[in-house]
């Protein structure tokens, strides 16, 4: 056997020949080709693989080490987890489009240049999106639009990032940038890093697109792509000081809205914002610890993330709604279900005994370490809203709270098929195994922290994640936020709202600007219309009766002049909005990799 | 029998939220006399029963903080970051 085989090629041939397989046939086929990609993950061995000169540049596609194979190995470990939980959907479409985006996060995982980056970067993006539009609910489309309106703005940020490098530097390859001395092209790509990591300002499109996706679709969602910008983030801008506080606040931001959230699905994506905060923050600090940390909380996150989709997803694919305002009480219709759902809450709240607890505090234990005290008290604040949120509020209120289901919610609300359910045990066992003890052998957390890319960092930590004062800070953290929980359990009974955030921006703004065109601009420009008229009938006056034109129209022609054009644009920007936005997207586009050649290669 | 067990307790929801309690109350006794506080950074660490005081003042503020951020009116208008559901439609 070859000694490298691309996970992520295996996942997109896989994809390719999936409309070929039917029935048994399929759910089979569904089965082996993830496992073949994990196979391929734990066959690689250490180096360089793939590398294809095209043009003048060289591109690579398989750069084996251990940071890039932390992430394969989750990934493709999800991705099996995953496909048995769409195991039931009959639309071969919607696995074709899953295994795709799983294809172009791998792809960017293993890669070593900005190119082949860039090219996985967008496939993650166009084929995500299905699982978007496969909900076929009426605001599935324009949610869709808008998840692909954003990443692409993001890709075309990155690129002008890497080329502007290209052009400074001559270089493309994909390592750790100066981030001690960051130049324009530096932050460039951070945005576009940070973006896809759902870092605020550039988070709206994270619940708006995961509240929204299909049921086993927004599964794979949690997953891959801000974990993927984890990955590329840690690879190419480790230590860069404003990801810390970037971080801190995401940890925050995630917090705040997901007391206000109404819909489970959307609070558990504004806790992956909150969530992947910690990873962010670990990667500005930046220290081999803090690294570690990172990719250990990305490890535990894939996993424990998955399971609460997956949990909230059931109750959505068998009820047909996730909002706490229209559940509750469901503990006597699907008791594992909340079972699975709590595992997942006690591994994200950092719990003794789930994974959370081995990977999360990792992160904190480097800020202290590094005497940044604010960092670590903020996303140890964060930690207790976790519990407060996952851990309490989304069991509380689906399962036990008070029932406010519709008659026939209540009479469709079931345990989920056998293979959501076989998903969610292998990953509840998973959160819990890789959170036990080691015992002082390859047991529990262990074999986690094998895997992570700095050992004697990773050993370091292993004699403190168990040790009597960690375990007493968390559990008092955690029972004492439930105290509070239950004490105030009034103030978060759920409310059927749903809630502003930077998507405004986007999706109300436009309005405000065509109010703008239309009204107080429209009034302006008809006022001055009679004027201009007037202007048009007497180009050849004499000088006297020129003059006294001008002392009347002439200055108010001009502003006139001023108006009409304000107005054009108008229009045409009002069209675009009107106009289809895949049309736009493409324009935009177009017109910015123009630009980027031109400004290269001119 | 999953069933069974959560109705067991929830007939008897008084005596579990007593046993709560004690719980609470034991892990605070646990912190200031067992554990060996030589791996806390920072001095509060180091008081009685801090990360207990932490972790309920940090829910209490959560909730509060955000349920107001999410109630005020803010520019002095209607807008609410909680808004009605169909807020975005036309």
């Amino acid at each position: 056997m070859t000694e490298f085989i691309h996970p992520g090629f295996v996942l997109i041939a896989g994809a390719m020949l999936l409309p070929f397989f039917r029935g048994q046939a399929l759910k089979t086929y569904l089965m082996i080709v993830p496992v073949m990609a994990f196979a391929s993950v734990l066959n690689m061995q250490h180096g360089i693989y793939g590398v294809v000169n095209f043009m003048d540049w060289q591109l690579t596609f398989g750069r084996v080490d251990a940071l890039s194979q932390v992430f394969g190995y989750i990934m493709t470990l999800m991705c099996i987890i995953g496909s048995m939980y769409g195991l039931h959907v009959k639309d071969p479409k919607e696995h074709m489009a899953a295994w795709m985006y799983v294809g172009g996060s791998l792809g960017v995982i293993y890669c070593a240049d900005y190119i082949t980056l860039f090219i996985f970067w967008e496939l993650m993006a166009f084929s995500s999106v299905f699982l978007v539009w496969f909900r076929k609910r009426k605001e599935s489309l324009p949610t869709g639009f808008r998840y692909l309106l954003v990443h692409t703005a993001g890709g075309l940020i990155l690129l002008a990032g890497f080329v502007l490098r290209y052009k400074a530097t001559g270089a493309l390859d994909f390592n750790l940038l100066d981030v001690d001395h960051p130049t324009l092209y530096t932050y460039l790509i951070m945005v576009g890093f940070i973006l896809n990591a759902a870092v605020p300002p550039f988070h709206a499109w994270l619940p708006d697109a995961y509240g929204e996706a299909t049921v086993s679709g927004a599964v794979f969602m949690c997953a891959f792509t801000t974990k993927t910008a984890v990955y590329a983030l840690a690879r190419g801008l480790a230590g860069l000081d404003i990801l810390i506080v970037l971080g801190v606040i995401m940890a925050l931001y995630g917090v705040v809205y997901a007391v206000l959230e109404n819909d489970a699905r959307r609070l558990l994506a504004y806790h992956i914002i909150s969530q992947v905060g910690y990873m962010v923050a670990g990667v500005g600090i930046g220290t081999q610890m803090a690294i570690n940390g990172a990719c250990a909380h990305a490890f535990a996150h894939i996993l424990y993330k998955g399971l609460l989709f997956m949990g909230c997803g059931s109750v959505l694919y068998m009820t047909g709604t996730s909002k706490f305002s229209e559940l509750g009480g469901l503990y006597k219709k699907m008791p594992w279900a909340f079972v699975f759902t709590l595992i997942g809450g006690l591994s994200i709240s950092a719990f003794p005994l789930f994974s959370g607890f081995v990977s999360k505090s990792m992160i904190v234990y480097a800020g202290f370490e590094e005497h940044l005290y604010w960092a670590a008290f903020g996303l140890t604040l964060a930690s207790a809203g976790t519990f407060l949120h996952t851990g309490l509020k989304v069991p509380y209120f689906i399962w036990f709270g008070k029932n406010n289901c519709s008659k026939e919610t209540w009479e469709r609300a079931a345990e989920p098929p056998w293979n959501m359910n076989v998903a969610m045990i292998v990953a509840s066992f998973l959160c819990i195994f890789i959170g036990l003890p080691a015992f002082g052998g390859q047991f529990g957390y262990q074999l986690l922290y094998n895997l992570l890319p700095y050992q004697p960092e990773a050993a370091d930590y292993a004699h403190h994640v168990y040790s009597s004062y960690h375990v007493s800070e968390s559990l008092q953290i955690l029972l004492f936020t439930a105290l509070g929980f239950f004490l105030l359990i009034k103030k978060l009974a759920p409310e059927p709202t749903i809630s502003i955030d930077m998507d405004w921006f986007y999706r109300k703004g436009g309005r405000v600007f065509i109010w703008l065109a239309r009204k107080p601009i429209q009034t302006f420009d008809t006022w001055f219309g009679e004027v201009y008229r007037n202007v048009g009938l007497y180009p050849l006056m004499t000088t006297a009766k020129f003059w006294s034109w001008f002392d009347w129209h002439g200055i108010d022609g001009f502003v006139d002049g001023l108006a009409r054009l304000v107005r054009s644009v108008g229009a045409k920007l009002r069209t675009v909005q009107n106009g289809r936005l895949q049309y736009n997207i493409y324009y935009a586009v177009s017109i910015v990799a123009l630009l980027i050649v031109a400004y290269v290669f001119g | 029998m999953l069933l069974k067990l959560i109705d067991y307790l929830r007939d008897r929801l008084k005596m579990v939220i007593r046993l709560c309690y004690v719980v609470l109350g034991l892990l605070v006794i646990y912190d200031v006399t067992f554990v060996d506080k030589h791996a806390a950074h920072t001095w509060p660490e180091k008081l009685p029963g801090w990360w207990a005081f932490f972790g309920f003042v940090a829910c209490v503020l959560i909730i509060i903080l955000s349920k107001w951020y999410g109630h005020v009116h803010w520019f002095g208008g209607k807008f609410q970051i909680m808004s009605p559901e169909d807020y975005y439609d036309d």
